[in-house]
């Protein structure tokens, strides 16, 4: 049980279910954003609301807060020990054929751990009372944010990085599960239409309140 | 031919090492990679130079020895070929050619490209195995076994124990070696005996000898001489998922 419990292995295991959960979670967050498009702010405050005072969804808040912080710290210990079991480098290393952004997944888990601090800055800790702001008006917050160019940036760079992750966090978490056989080509499609359609979802939102509200 | 050669030299096991710099003519495009190194060899033996160490055994490509990190890939640009099946022709008048040794913590250089893969030969020792038996061979049709199974335990039976996946993977795992045996034996009937207590050993012997974790970059699968199949890896975590 010990053994099993400390395997690397095993460590690949949570890392992808943890990582699903957060896929998954992206989808639900991207849904809320949506409401933004809209001229009303009565739908994505009520969102909101409902985001941050159901019982429901506050249990899930929890496990997502979980999920986010064994995803980051199992990852960090994975990639010490990758980095440890070649203590001494090739001099000259060529291209080989592997899935490109699978060699960058830490890096561009580094990135978007900055803009998860830099969101939680703006939104959470504002629900948290721990910066100033109205919690009930996300809506505004979000509006006016959107209509920093210096945010945008931002903003824009973090999703296309947390797009070049997903191409690969995807697949590999159904390698990782032993699912790679008949289905990994679909697998694949799914995986590289979710890591362009979701980020590019999330990105075309404050593009259009910048430019048309 | 004319090429420059850029050797990682290294006296023994606690050596720093370094790169040796070699001019070499007349290499012929019909020579193989090791027989351009036994050419360097007569070469520097004839001037007093200590030869360049490098392992082989058959140079028919089937006993996984003679591994060599070659301008920037294990094996050097030829696809599904190991180290001494690697023909010079793919060379150039001109080329400069680095050659290091595998590089990881499992497989310690010994000398200048040779390395130690005991480490493989350890994973093999706690599961790489099966029960028979002793006396005479068993009637081969006695036990039936699915013709898809025979087929694909057969391809992953194809590894040689290069060390290429190792030495291909940016995390150095074996990953791709454990998963070939793990798949091997878990597709036979003769392998069931052992299956649970297999996976479970090999991985927790892979992760005490300091092999790095998989990150399913491919690189692996990419790189190996006989083609090992990224399948196997998937194989592997079912097999783990079910010894549990």
């Amino acid at each position: 049980m010990d053994k099993f419990l400390g395997s690397s292995v095993t460590k690949k295991f949570v890392m992808a279910i943890a990582g699903l959960f957060i896929i998954l979670f992206l989808l639900v967050h991207l849904g809320i954003n949506f409401l933004l498009l809209i001229d009303d702010p009565v739908p994505f405050n009520s969102a909101a609301h409902f985001m941050a005072n159901n019982v429901v969804v506050k249990v899930f808040e929890i496990v997502l807060f979980a999920g986010f912080l064994i995803h980051i710290i199992y990852g960090i210990i994975l990639q010490i020990q990758n980095w440890l079991a070649r203590p001494s480098r090739y001099k000259k290393t060529a291209f080989s054929q592997t899935s490109f952004f699978s060699k960058y997944m830490i890096y561009l888990g580094i990135i978007i751990g900055i803009f998860l601090f830099i969101h939680f800055i703006n939104f959470y800790f504002v629900k948290l009372g721990w910066v100033e702001g109205d919690h009930e008006n996300f809506y505004g917050m979000a509006n006016d944010l959107f209509h920093l160019p210096l945010y945008i940036v931002i903003y824009l760079v973090s999703f296309l990085f947390l797009a070049f992750h997903l191409n690969h966090a995807f697949q590999s978490a159904f390698q990782t599960f032993g699912l790679n056989d008949r289905y990994t080509p679909v697998i694949k499609k799914i995986g590289l239409t979710y890591s362009i359609l979701v980020p590019l979802g999330f990105s075309i939102i404050p593009i259009v309140i910048y430019f048309f509200k | 031919m004319n090429i420059t050669l850029k050797i990682w030299r290294q006296k023994n096991k606690q050596d720093k090492g370094k790169f040796v710099t070699y001019k070499l003519d007349g290499v012929s495009t019909e020579m193989t990679f090791l027989e351009m190194l036994d050419y360097l060899n007569e070469k520097l033996i004839k001037e007093g130079i200590d030869p360049v160490a490098f392992d082989s055994d058959c140079r028919e490509g089937i006993c996984g020895m003679c591994g060599l990190y070659i301008n920037g890939r294990p094996n050097g640009p030829q696809k599904g070929v190991t180290t001494c099946q690697l023909s010079m022709s793919v060379f150039k008048d001109g080329d400069k050619i680095t050659v290091e040794p595998w590089r990881s913590k499992a497989f310690p250089v010994i000398k200048d490209l040779v390395v130690d893969r005991n480490a493989f030969d350890k994973l093999i020792q706690v599961g790489g195995y099966i029960s028979a038996n002793t006396g005479a061979a068993p009637e081969a049709n006695s036990i039936p076994v699915k013709k898809e199974n025979a087929e694909r335990a057969f391809d992953s039976g194809t590894c040689i124990g290069c060390g290429t996946c190792v030495a291909a993977c940016k995390n150095a795992s074996a990953m791709l070696f454990v998963s070939a045996k793990v798949s091997q034996l878990a597709l036979l009937p003769q392998g069931q005996i052992e299956a649970k207590k297999r996976v479970l050993d090999m991985i927790n012997e892979m992760d005490k000898l300091g092999f790095g974790n998989c990150s399913n970059t491919g690189a692996c699968e990419a790189e190996c001489p006989k083609e090992i199949k990224l399948t196997n890896i998937a194989k592997l975590n079912r097999e783990y998922l079910k010894a549990f």
